[in-house]
């Protein structure tokens, strides 16, 4: 690539997962990548892609199960990673080359103040005085914007926000001045508009201090803000290398043209989203035309809330108490056929809302007028047969699934409960049908959820709703936690769904161009409150407030 | 990712608890734990069905035989000894002046008919005699039958209360959590064995006695652990998603959550055992235990303190052998199904 030894080069790793009893699992293989200094490469593939044990190996810090084969190298300065001996690494750890975790709440040790924590590192490796160490972190406190540093050294990391956590997580990296560092999907668990402000802080510490920048996502969206060369990687082997540029105008691999074009675009909505099966099998030309939505006044409402409240109480001490307002008089309309994007960070309300309007969660007061009736005052029989004609799926598939049923278990309990079907034959019948129309085969039934991948689990969430034949589908956070891939998948299909069965849908979401391209109608949610509400299209295209002007601007890989 | 639609048709369908069992049945000491307890639960019911044990009661050796791991000889056994009759003298008729003479009479006829015979006596047994003369390996079999029966019994009745309680709490919270936790710190700030010993000493003696104190105070540990779990999991997806979809209060609890729980109630439930086993020995060695012409491990123990001044100790080491091997195969087993069970730990 150049002329000039690269910082890092990976050369031929492959890294295989052994157990006693079953065959060795590929993790990687045979992955080759250079980096040079100052450069921010990164590694893009979905969940068990292979992009993260990648990663680990660099800093040695896999499993004991997971075996680097021989003919691997990296080579680190002129040095091979894998030849080092445990001190030569802890030496060479958090100082050389430093890492920053997705999740900043598990990677940071709750007892210990932050100061403590990124003092001990600077104590380690550039053997200063503890005194010196604590005036060093609150500049470097300072340097990664957290307000007030001389303070919050003495914070403990729950007193922080995620996006302040994250933060002294890059305070921890670059504290040694390393020369990469490693970030592992740094902003997946963040909010949009503090991801934003994360990325602007990498890229300007990447300028100030010259490091280069390992980056590990499975966001497109973002590589394109932050990266110069990118590696996409899929079951453990890379499919297309490229600078970031050539890649996004020319991908070469259809894995790669895959991902650019599954994800939902805020300048188009094509009647479907194209899939990684129509690249590998060449029908992307199939998909034409664009989708037309929005809402028109004399549509019919399906479900409608009015000035819905909910007050939660605090233990803030022994004796002392605090309300917090989550829901300070949410209404909303919901028309019939039609799908309702209901956007804001985290914290602003909008799964409460999905759960009071359920009675999952008791509402202080406030109205949800459906069919006529006001659910939050019905008896519990008469709440019983409402139930089956509004239904939820959850944004956890691994966890809204009970793991000790079958999945005929699973789909034949709703039908029970009101029911559906004359008999066992006939509702396994209906399951089965309804298995067959989100795409999983009738064997399943006799299967349990751990055996299915997360997509796969998410399609039987959505059946086990269809069986009772709902009219009102609300769906929270049904696809945040799916790979962009399959994502495009379950969007298409909740869409068929829709068009087949006129389903009204509330469609939760942090994600502002997945709400764009499923949604009629959008709700913005800010701390409690509704700032604003309008058809989608007009929503993206003349945001009305400050608050959704911010997180229009927020969203990552805009043109 | 591109074979989403498609299913791995490979694998067969595995229930956690199939799952659980595969995993268990590679760990060797686990296997091991499993075929000892089950050995003793075979011995403890072949003795209630009387094939072994039957005769624990009779002296069939002398006083304290001792224990012997040699093959017991014919030479160790002492040879049938007819009663010494008194040597019959001349012929007196007394019977003018004895009154009872003609009772006599009637009495060395009657005694003639009888031919007494002491059985034989053994001097060694495998594992001795006590104190009468009873095989201690009959003793310690017959003996296992009210200790482990206690043990499980007793176990069986605290997780019941345990987990209908703890799941009450856990689920309802509100007033329920409240009172119950009041009675769980009421029941759990007094002394245990002094509870059990106001139980036992309000309650006659008996079998039945021994296991409604054990289960009636040993159940505040699971309710804890139970409590605890029931928070945790009622606030979980898959319970709200039940109750989305309609499912009632009781289907939550039970149909829902308590499988997902089973676990903790499977390794509680090991753990009483032996618990509980050891308790009916403290109690019994307290005399407040099993009657006395009942014999328990708990009894057994109670007597070799006397024994052991005198240097007998094979009773204890019988009878606190099979209860240390009986305990520890259960823990060792406990142990292990809780990795396997765990929906934590699946691969």
């Amino acid at each position: 690539m150049s002329h000039t030894e690269p910082l890092l080069q990976v050369q031929s790793l492959r890294v295989d997962f052994v157990s006693r009893n079953s065959a060795p699992i590929q993790a990687v293989k045979e992955v080759s990548f250079d980096i040079a200094a100052r450069q921010c490469l990164a590694l893009v593939g979905e969940s068990g892609s292979g992009k993260s044990v990648t990663a680990t190996s660099i800093l040695r810090l896999l499993p004991r199960t997971a075996q680097i084969a021989a003919h691997s190298h990296i080579n680190f300065m002129g040095r091979d990673l894998l030849k080092l001996n445990t001190h030569q690494l802890r030496d060479l750890r958090g100082k050389d080359i430093s890492m920053v975790f997705q999740d900043p709440m598990s990677s940071l040790n709750p007892v210990f103040t932050v100061g403590a924590q990124i003092a001990e590192s600077l104590q380690l490796h550039l053997r200063l005085s503890y005194r010196q160490a604590m005036n060093r972190a609150v500049e470097l406190l300072n340097e990664v914007g957290i307000l007030k540093p001389a303070l919050r050294i003495n914070s403990h990391p729950h007193e922080l926000s995620g996006g302040q956590q994250q933060r002294v997580m890059i305070a921890l990296a670059i504290a040694c001045q390393p020369k990469l560092l490693i970030a592992d999907e740094p902003t997946t668990a963040l909010d949009v508009t503090v991801q934003k402000q994360i990325l602007e802080l990498l890229l300007r510490l990447r300028e100030q201090q010259g490091m280069a920048m390992l980056f590990i996502t499975h966001d497109l969206g973002l590589v394109r803000e932050v990266a110069d060369q990118v590696v996409v990687m899929q079951q453990g082997e890379v499919r297309e290398q490229n600078n970031t540029e050539a890649l996004f105008s020319a991908p070469q691999h259809p894995y790669t043209k895959a991902l650019l074009a599954c994800r939902p675009r805020l300048n188009a909505r094509p009647q479907r989203l194209p899939v990684v099966d129509d690249f590998i099998n060449g029908t992307v030309a199939s998909i034409t035309g664009e989708r037309q939505r929005g809402t028109h006044p004399q549509d019919a409402i399906a479900l409608e809330v009015k000035d819905l409240c909910k007050t939660f109480t605090l233990k803030t001490g022994l004796f002392k108490q605090e309300q917090l307002r989550v829901l300070q008089g949410i209404s909303l309309q919901l028309p019939r056929g039609k799908t309702l994007g209901v956007v804001g960070e985290s914290g602003s309300g909008k799964s409460t809302t999905a759960l009071t309007l359920l009675r999952l969660m008791k509402a202080d007061s406030g109205q949800v007028l459906f069919a006529g009736k006001d659910l939050l005052t019905l008896d519990d029989k008469e709440m019983l047969a409402m139930r089956r004609r509004i239904q939820i799926v959850f944004q956890n598939p691994y966890a809204s699934l009970n793991p000790r049923f079958t999945v005929a278990q699973l789909l034949l309990e709703p039908m029970l409960i009101h029911g559906v079907g004359a008999d066992t034959q006939a509702r396994l019948q209906l399951a089965e049908t309804m298995l067959q129309r989100v795409g999983l085969p009738a064997t399943a039934l006799q299967r349990y959820p751990h055996e299915f991948s997360g997509g796969q689990r998410q399609r039987i969430a959505i059946a086990r709703c269809l069986v009772i034949q709902p009219e009102v589908l609300i769906l929270d956070e049904a696809v945040s936690a799916l790979d962009v891939s399959v994502q495009a998948q379950v969007l298409n299909l909740l869409q068929d769904l829709q068009d087949e069965f006129g389903l009204s849908y509330i469609f939760i979401s942090h994600d502002l161009s997945v709400v764009k391209h499923i949604s009629d109608r959008v709700l913005v949610m800010q701390e409690g409150k509704v700032v604003e509400t309008a058809d989608s299209d007009e929503l993206y295209r003349a945001p009305k407030t400050d608050y959704t002007r911010a997180l229009l601007a927020a969203i990552p890989g805009q043109l | 990712m591109s074979s989403v639609m498609g299913m791995p048709v490979a694998r067969s369908s595995e229930g956690p608890w199939r799952l659980g069992w595969r995993r268990l049945r590679r760990d060797h000491v686990a296997m091991w734990s499993l075929a000892i307890t089950l050995l003793f639960i075979f011995i403890m019911l072949a003795s209630y069905t009387g094939l072994i044990a039957r005769n624990w009661n009779a002296e069939v050796a002398a006083s304290y035989a001792e224990p012997t791991f040699d093959k017991v000889t014919n030479t160790d056994i002492h040879s049938p000894i007819g009663i010494q009759r008194p040597e019959a003298g001349p012929p007196v008729d007394i019977s003018d002046i004895d009154p009872l003479a003609p009772r006599y009479q009637e009495w060395r006829e009657r005694t003639a008919k009888i031919q007494a015979v002491q059985a034989a006596q053994a001097v060694r047994l495998p594992l001795g005699a006590d104190q009468w003369g009873h095989d201690v390996l009959a003793k310690t079999i017959k003996g296992s039958e009210i200790s482990i029966t206690v043990g499980i019994v007793a176990a069986l009745l605290a997780v019941f209360v345990g987990t209908a309680l703890g799941a009450l709490a856990g689920y309802f919270g509100g007033w329920i959590d409240t009172l119950l936790e009041w009675l769980y710190n009421v029941l759990t700030s007094l002394p245990y064995i002094l509870l059990i010993l106001a139980v036992a000493a309000v309650f006659s003696r008996g079998f039945t006695t021994i296991i409604m104190i054990l289960g009636l105070t040993g159940w505040t540990g699971i309710y804890r652990l139970i409590r605890a779990e029931y928070l945790k999991h009622t606030d979980r997806a898959y319970v709200r998603a039940a109750q989305a979809l309609g499912a009632s209060h009781a289907s939550r609890m039970f149909r829902h959550i308590l499988p997902n729980v089973s676990h903790v109630i499977l390794v509680q439930f090991s753990q009483n055992v032996v618990g509980f086993i050891k308790a009916e020995v403290i109690l019994s060695f307290l005399g407040l235990g099993v009657p006395v012409d009942m014999v328990s491990w708990g009894t057994i123990l109670a007597e070799t303190q006397e024994e052991l001044v005198l240097g007998k100790w094979w009773q204890l080491v019988a009878a606190g052998g099979s209860m240390a091997i009986l305990v520890t195969a259960i823990s060792m087993l406990t142990d292990a199904m809780r990795d396997a069970l765990d929906p934590k730990l699946q691969e």
